[in-house]
């Protein structure tokens, strides 16, 4: 039966069609489409992946900051802490240098004082002796002319004369 | 998509006006008893002019050029002067020959022969048939759909080309995922990651060639061209798969055949017969299952309508048209999958052939 025979002609024109055909398609369609569908899907794949990155790269400065950050305060920390305590230190130090200085100022004062005081008793001591002598020696001169009077008076001025 | 759409849908329509165009064809005939296995045969087989319709009692058709192959050479004449006659009556003289048509067939008659004379089976016995390379109603569909490939894809392409960024837009956006389809579901797994590449234009090419001219087979106002139904169009492709697996075959492809590794040696006698024929049936399945699939889709419609006139009844007539309108959305579903199965086999012969030895 012919409808199962294949005819020459058409099985001519169609092999003749088919390799134009694909000549053809293959050079102006298939393999530019292709290629641009590739390159695209390529283009889509690196650009995942350098999206991915960027967004590792963030995490990692958004790390990176938060360590620095903390250091910053740590830090921050630790140099008020400081000095608050050489405040502290200075105060206190001098605190004991005033006391000390206090101190020997007064100390140096009594001293002076003492001294002066002693000078004083010295000058009056002297200053007694002398008025003493004058005054012996004016009863002496009332008194030594009277010979009795003068011993009685010595005597009794002697007697009275108790050192302060 | 819109262009899709509009396609869809005239083809959805057209396939609604093949009735009428299917009652029309008949009247000329009403004195004979209808035959409809050949109204069949006529519809599913090739012819050499275009029938369009039958405008007041004569054919309205397009006259497609005839080209033979005699001893004077190369002939050709127009198909319109046989004045539409298939039964060998009109004899056209061109280039020192005679010719008649009988069957669709072309016969070119002994010199001093004035008519055919046929023996009891009805062949002609004072004719001999040329070499034929006429561009018969299925050679015009072929270029039609050759044309229309064309203008697809090339426009495609040149989509890609003017986007800059590589997004398809308008056609490109409908036809790309067809074609990451034949590549991702039928290169790639069937042929391997590596290799694939080389069989991509090969393998797209018959996809879309079969699948449109399946699609142009079921048009009714091109009166069921029925290319991809003709086992001389299944039988051409089936070739060149055939040829592609045969030389892309490796050292492993050809030892799997002659000498089966890891059998025992009379196993290996057994089956070298065996693979050797299979390396045949494997293209001859395709060429058949192809054009089968084809004409039994066509044959059914045209046995539906032809209820019609077997039962000389108009009642019949909205359950022919019901059913054949139902098989018809069916053949619509078959021209992808007899498209797909035709190149995700060849695709698996070409993978076979390349495969690695493991």
């Amino acid at each position: 039966m012919d409808l199962i025979t294949p005819g020459f002609g058409l099985v001519f024109w169609t092999a003749v069609t088919f390799i134009f055909l694909l000549v053809i398609l293959r050079k102006f369609a298939w393999n530019p489409i292709l290629g641009a569908v590739s390159d695209r899907e390529e283009g889509i794949k690196t650009a995942l992946a350098s999206a991915e990155n960027a967004r590792k790269e963030m995490e990692n400065l958004t790390a990176d900051n938060d360590r620095i950050l903390k250091e910053a305060r740590a830090e921050r920390q630790a140099m008020l802490k400081e000095a608050r305590e050489l405040k502290s230190n200075m105060i206190e130090t001098a605190k004991t240098e005033a006391k000390e200085e206090a101190n020997k100022l007064v100390a140096q004062a009594q001293a002076a004082i003492a001294s002066e005081k002693k000078a004083a008793i010295a000058d009056l001591k002297s200053v007694v002796a002398e008025l003493s002598i004058s005054i012996a020696e004016k009863v002496v001169r009332a008194e030594l002319s009277d010979q009795s009077k003068q011993e009685k008076l010595v005597e009794s001025m002697l007697e009275n004369a108790t050192l302060n | 998509m819109n262009t899709f759409r509009t396609v869809l849908f005239t083809t959805l329509f057209l396939a609604l006006s093949f009735i009428g165009f299917a009652t029309d064809k008949e009247p000329s005939k009403d004195d004979a008893p209808f035959d409809p296995k050949a109204m069949i045969l006529h519809h599913v087989k090739d012819a050499h002019e275009f029938h369009l319709w039958d405008w007041k009692g004569s054919p309205v058709s397009l006259s497609l050029p005839i080209i033979v192959w005699t001893d004077n050479g190369l002939t050709s004449f127009s198909s319109s002067e046989f004045h539409h006659d298939d039964e060998g009556q009109t004899i056209v003289e061109a280039n020192g020959g005679r010719f008649v048509k009988l069957h669709e067939k072309i016969y070119q008659l002994d010199s001093g022969a004035t008519a055919v004379a046929y023996d009891a089976e009805h062949h002609p016995t004072n004719a001999n048939k040329p070499l034929d390379f006429s561009i018969t109603r299925n050679v015009f569909m072929m270029w039609v759909s050759v044309a229309l490939l064309l203008f697809i894809f090339l426009t495609t392409a040149r989509s890609y080309k003017n986007s800059k960024d590589g997004v398809p837009t308008g056609i490109a956006g409908f036809m790309e995922p067809l074609i990451i389809f034949v590549r991702d579901e039928i290169g790639k797994p069937m042929i391997g990651e590596h290799k694939y590449k080389r069989y991509m234009p090969y393998l797209l090419t018959i996809f879309f060639f079969i699948w449109i001219n399946n699609i142009f087979g079921l048009i009714p106002i091109l009166n069921g061209a029925n290319l991809s139904g003709n086992i001389a169009f299944t039988f051409t492709l089936a070739v060149f798969t055939f040829i592609i697996t045969t030389f892309s075959g490796n050292k492993n492809y050809w030892k799997h055949i002659f000498w089966m590794p890891g059998v025992p040696v009379p196993m290996k006698l057994f089956l070298m017969p065996i693979e050797i024929i299979g390396m045949f049936v494997k293209p001859i399945s395709l060429m058949i299952r192809l054009f089968a699939n084809i004409t039994a889709g066509h044959v059914i419609i045209l046995a539906l309508m032809s209820l019609i006139f077997v039962f000389k009844s108009v009642a019949i007539a909205p359950v022919s048209v019901a059913f054949s309108l139902f098989i018809t959305v069916i053949e619509i579903i078959v021209t992808a999958i007899q498209a797909y199965i035709f190149t995700i086999l060849s695709a698996l012969y070409f993978g076979m052939a390349t495969e690695e030895e493991h």
